[in-house]
């Protein structure tokens, strides 16, 4: 059993270098190995759930420094690893159907593998250093799954833009690592304590919790490091479901639950913090809010859910910020099954659609695939938090936490926002008629493809119910039921009204948009004001620079290099004391020079 | 005993010269070198490897070996290079007598360096590597041959000048040339400093000596390049933490806001350089400029306090896993211009397709590069800015945030200046459509495979386990 967590790491990693090694050429041997290997992992986080307990060896060892791999169970841990191998494992199943005429099919489920390996190592992590190096390896795996069809622009561009953006989150982070390892002498979790971050002060433990905060911005998609998250669509739509809705863009919010937990932050003594859990929330509050304002306009169907997820991110995001990281993860969990569903229904509807993904070109789906349609409606409902799904516990633990703060109204206008964009996506894709041949066409996904389906609306409702695997720091009742009556769920009913109203009046049997908002199609313009500041900040500068290298320390030195040596050959004199030595340090620096002139130059 | 690692490539050399097959007995040599380094160092664990004798009585000089932990890790790097080397670029018809006699001469040169246990044979040894260096890149070089053999033999000879004096100027201050009697100089430590920042510093490219480096990797024949950024060039950072740290610890102490803003100089100023290159051995090149920022760094952490105990394990560390990285990045580029004809970024595209083998090995060196963690790289990196850290809090729990601190924060944002210029390149070069260049391109053969897997398998089994190499340094 102590060896058991292990294997969670050794099999995929083990399954990505085989395939990398010798299945290149065998799909069908790559696929099948690489979906027994998440199914084996699956047992084993199942065995595990509620265990508590620790491992590790050294990594580096260098003086003072000591840096382990080892993993941390708890109920953290092992809660994140039922999230990961559970919808790693449909999502392999539904690979099989969606990726079945792949040419690359061998090196997608290689990558799916890799990425399994570098997921379970940052739920897994003992320690911050080794939760950095697993955070950049799923940085990895999802450049490689976003740039699958490498040979497509726009996918090796989107690719190319998360691993950057991530690094740019990241660079925070180091320090973050860097600081709070000086602050605590530590970087192990179990090792850390809050006390220290007393005597360093408020303004140096916010900044280093902020710092470590940017890791989180950047991989969990929050403003302004949400840019890359819309453009990873480009990845084949499971990889959407699994990677950039359901697990790594959730690792934001589990790591900052990890850190909370280990520092011992608790709403009573969050003031060692100063402003920082300010910051954090409201950073969630506003990606929440600006995403579902941006999901509002968008045509794309996975472009709607990816706004979605920022959102609801955000909303993750801002519990942790209020010091209620197991709302958080509560949300995250629930949000992770009925996310993961709705990706693969749009995957579903993609696929039977001859790969069109415009919603006002699909239409009457409800009819033509009836399995697909009721399950990506129960994910909707999930998702809009009506009653007695999961996605309603989980957000009224959120109000809750953001009861006392403006965040609140934040919050339930979110959910307004959030049901009114997802009835959209639902009366134009699934209700009216067909409005293109693709649609007309569509026929019901086969078994290896609505099965993960039905699994995962299984999930997606039954999931708050396992409840008793939730993390707590022990000051915080967790998840509380709410009561009718009360006045938050009356808020939450009311927006959940206000958004299905809108979205009844304005597109219920709508053949095109009625109305245009460019600000939010546009969303908000970040995307191309980016653009020109990394044009103007960075490629002019780098241009500027190269010019100044070239011409000015290049041509200056060489020009004075002989006026140097003369310099330097005075002040020589005067120390040295060892006469013949000196003339040899002239006559072999003079022969080399001298050599290369008469072979080289001479002739 | 330790005299037959400089042996065999001087021999291999002599040998060639007279006319012995050039490839194989360059191949058969570096291969011995490799099961030699091999032995000595799964057996070493003692000072029974010194050897050596007395050359001078007055200076005391000897020409004396010695397996050092540090050295020991310098000479696998020395002999793993070699071969990949030996293995690497394409021999002009009829040159193959210079080709590989140079080559094997490097690899003496700079095993010698690393294994002497004298000031005087460190340097000359040094010495001797650099005129092939020179030589090689001035009759076969590429491109603008004359201009870039011309510019780093004047840096690197006067480089060496400056070098010499200060190592001059502290070794009459020694009881002998000897590495075990190296103490602080009582008197001129500043200028000692001074003069070894600048003499190393021109050596290991350090800003703003940097300008021959570029010019001189991408028209280099791909083995000096690899042997001269890769092990030769790690001769100056060793020198710096070997000999300078010891004998003028004050003065590099006093010079540490110049250290500071020289490195950054290397990291951003040098980062942005290789961002705006449009040829893809300049940019190499160019990066392996930046990256020695981050060893100096470590240097500059040393120099802030001599008892920093992460600093010099992070240096050795990142030294030899640059010195992989930049070799088998070098001799992959050359691959790409052999198959392409053409180091033009733009005028590349899609090659992946074509050349699968080659993109998955490009791909592994560049992510190496950047600092990916499971590479060797990201290892020594995230251990210097440790060592960076590692003073922050005094002894009474005081927080200073120091040069040493806030160089470390900025040279952090080099991790992104470098991710963007080596994604950029991966992604014009080997993804998006095939172009003119790339559509009748080959996968590489297995004879090119065999000395990237090699340096590749490094980079991830020191990646994967950093201790492999530590453990050495560990040891004192």
């Amino acid at each position: 059993m102590e060896n058991l967590p292990w294997f969670l790491l050794l099999i995929p990693i083990a399954s990505a270098a085989i395939i990398q090694l010798g299945l290149k050429k065998s799909a069908a041997l790559s696929s099948a190995l690489s979906t027994i290997s998440v199914l084996a992992t699956f047992i084993i986080a199942v065995l595990l759930l509620g265990k508590d307990f620790s491992s590790s060896f050294n990594w580096i060892e260098a003086g003072t420094l000591r840096l382990n791999i080892g993993f941390k169970l708890d109920q953290l841990a092992t809660c994140m690893m039922i999230v990961v191998t559970g919808i790693g494992l449909l999502v392999h199943i539904f690979s099989l159907g969606y990726m079945r005429d792949d040419p690359a099919k061998a090196r997608y489920f290689g990558c799916l593998s890799l990425f399994m390996f570098s997921m379970t190592g940052i739920v897994l992590s003992s320690n911050f250093v080794m939760m950095f190096i697993f955070w950049e390896l799923v940085g990895l795996s999802s450049y490689l799954l976003i740039g699958h069809w490498y040979q497509k622009d726009t996918a090796a561009d989107a690719a190319k833009k998360a691993f950057l953006v991530n690094r740019i989150g990241d660079f925070g982070f180091m320090i973050g690592i860097l600081m709070l390892w000086a602050i605590t002498g530590t970087v192990v979790f179990e090792a850390m304590n809050g006390a220290s971050l007393d005597t360093a002060g408020t303004y140096l433990a916010g900044t280093a919790i902020l710092l470590v905060f940017c890791g989180a911005v950047g991989k969990s998609a929050q403003l302004p490091l949400h840019v890359w998250l819309p453009d990873a669509m480009e990845g084949p739509t499971p990889v959407s479901a699994l990677i950039h809705a359901a697990t790594m863009v959730a690792a934001g919010v589990y790591m900052m639950a990890r850190t909370f937990f280990s520092l011992g932050i608790t709403a009573e003594n969050m003031e060692i913090l100063g402003n920082a859990p300010d910051v954090i929330a409201w950073v969630g509050g506003i990606t929440s809010l600006v995403a579902a304002l941006m999901a509002t306009q968008q045509n794309d169907i996975k472009k709607i859910l990816a706004y979605s997820t920022l959102s609801q991110l955000g909303y993750m995001v801002m519990a942790v910020g209020l010091i209620a990281p197991e709302a958080g993860m509560f949300h995250l969990f629930t949000h992770a099954w009925f996310k993961a569903l709705l990706f693969l229904g749009s995957g579903a509807v993609i696929y039977a659609c001859h790969h069109e993904q415009d919603i006002w070109k699909m239409g009457g789906l409800l009819k033509k695939m009836p399995i697909t349609a009721i399950t990506f409606l129960i994910g909707t409902l999930s998702l809009t938090a009506v009653p007695f799904t999961s996605g309603f516990y989980s957000k009224e633990n959120i109000l809750i936490a953001a009861k006392d703060s403006p965040l609140l109204y934040i919050a339930v206008g979110v959910a307004a926002l959030t049901t009114f964009y997802m009835f959209r996506l639902f009366f134009i894709a699934f209700l009216g008629k067909a409005r293109d041949h693709g649609s007309k066409d569509a026929k019901e996904v086969p078994v290896v493809m609505w099965g993960p389906l039905a699994l995962l609306t299984a999930a997606a409702i039954a999931s708050p119910f396992f409840s008793q695997f939730f993390p707590t720091n022990g000051h915080v009742e967790v998840h509380a039921v709410p009561h009718f009556g009360d006045k938050l769920v009356l808020m939450s009913l009311g927006a959940f009204a206000t958004g299905f109203v809108f979205a009844f009046l304005l597109y219920f049997g709508k053949d095109k948009e009625p109305i245009s908002i460019p600000l939010f199609r546009n969303k908000f313009y970040l995307d191309i004001i980016y653009q020109r500041l990394v044009t103007v900040f960075q490629d002019a500068v780098a241009a500027l620079v190269h010019f100044f290298d070239e011409f000015i320390i290049g041509g200056l030195l060489v020009d004075g290099a002989t006026r140097s040596a003369q310099g330097v050959g005075n002040i020589f004199r005067r120390f040295a004391q060892n006469g013949s030595l000196s003339s040899y340090a002239y006559l072999m620096g003079l022969g080399a020079v001298l050599v290369i002139y008469f072979t080289v130059f001479a002739k | 005993m330790l005299f037959a690692f400089i042996l065999i490539p001087l021999l291999a050399a002599i040998a060639i010269f007279a006319g012995a097959p050039a490839r194989k007995t360059a191949l058969s040599a570096a291969l011995l070198n490799i099961l030699g380094a091999g032995y000595a160092a799964s057996t070493w664990n003692c000072s029974c490897w010194n050897t050596g004798f007395q050359v001078l009585e007055n200076p005391d000089i000897k020409l004396s070996l010695g397996l050092t932990g540090i050295g020991s890790v310098m000479l696998i790097l020395s002999v793993i290079v070699t071969l990949a080397a030996v293995y690497s670029g394409k021999c002009p018809e009829g040159r193959e007598k210079i080709w590989f006699a140079s080559t094997m001469l490097i690899a003496a040169g700079a095993i010698g360096a690393f294994l002497s246990t004298d000031v005087f044979f460190y340097y000359a040894f040094h010495e001797l590597a650099l005129i092939p260096t020179f030589l090689m890149i001035g009759i076969l070089g590429s491109g603008n041959r004359k201009a870039a053999a011309w510019k780093i033999t004047i840096y690197l000879a006067l480089g060496s000048i400056v070098l010499l004096a200060g190592l001059i100027l502290a070794m009459n201050q020694m009881p002998s040339w000897s590495f075990t009697d190296l103490t602080a100089a009582p008197k001129h430590q500043n200028e000692i400093a001074l003069l070894l920042i600048i003499g190393f510093g021109t050596l290991v490219s350090l800003f703003p000596f940097h300008s021959w480096a570029a010019a001189a990797y991408a028209s280099a024949p791909a083995p000096v390049a690899m042997l001269h950024a890769g092990v030769l060039k790690k001769f100056g950072l060793y020198g710096l933490l070997v000999i300078g740290m010891k004998v003028a610890p004050e003065g590099m102490a006093h010079w540490l806001p110049w250290i500071c803003i020289l490195l950054l100089g290397n990291i951003i100023w040098v980062g942005l350089v290789t961002l705006n290159q449009k040829r893809l051995d300049l940019m190499l090149g160019n990066s392996s400029v930046m990256h020695m920022g981050y060893i100096f760094l470590a240097v500059a952490a040393l120099a802030a306090n001599e008892n920093n105990s992460i600093a010099e394990p992070a240096a050795i560390l990142l030294m030899f896993a640059h010195g992989i990285s930049i070799a088998l990045l070098f001799s992959l580029a050359s691959m790409i211009e052999r198959k392409t004809s053409t180091m033009e970024i733009t005028q590349l595209g899609g090659l992946a397709k074509t050349a699968p083998a080659l993109a998955f090995l490009f791909g592994l060196a560049g992510m190496a590069s950047i600092g990916l963690p499971g590479l060797a790289n990201f290892a020594g990196e995230v251990m210097v800015f440790f060592a960076g850290f590692a003073d922050w809090k005094d002894a009474n729990g005081q927080i200073n945030m120091g040069w040493v601190q806030w160089t470390t924060i900025i040279a952090l944002w080099g991790v992104v200046i470098s991710a963007v210029y080596m994604l950029r390149a991966f992604r014009r070069v080997f993804q998006g459509p095939l172009v003119k260049s790339t559509e009748t391109a080959t996968d590489i053969s297995i004879c090119d495979k065999i000395p990237a897997y090699l340096l590749a398998a490094t980079l991830l089994l020191v990646g994967f386990y950093p201790q492999i190499i530590l453990q050495f340094i560990n040891i004192k």
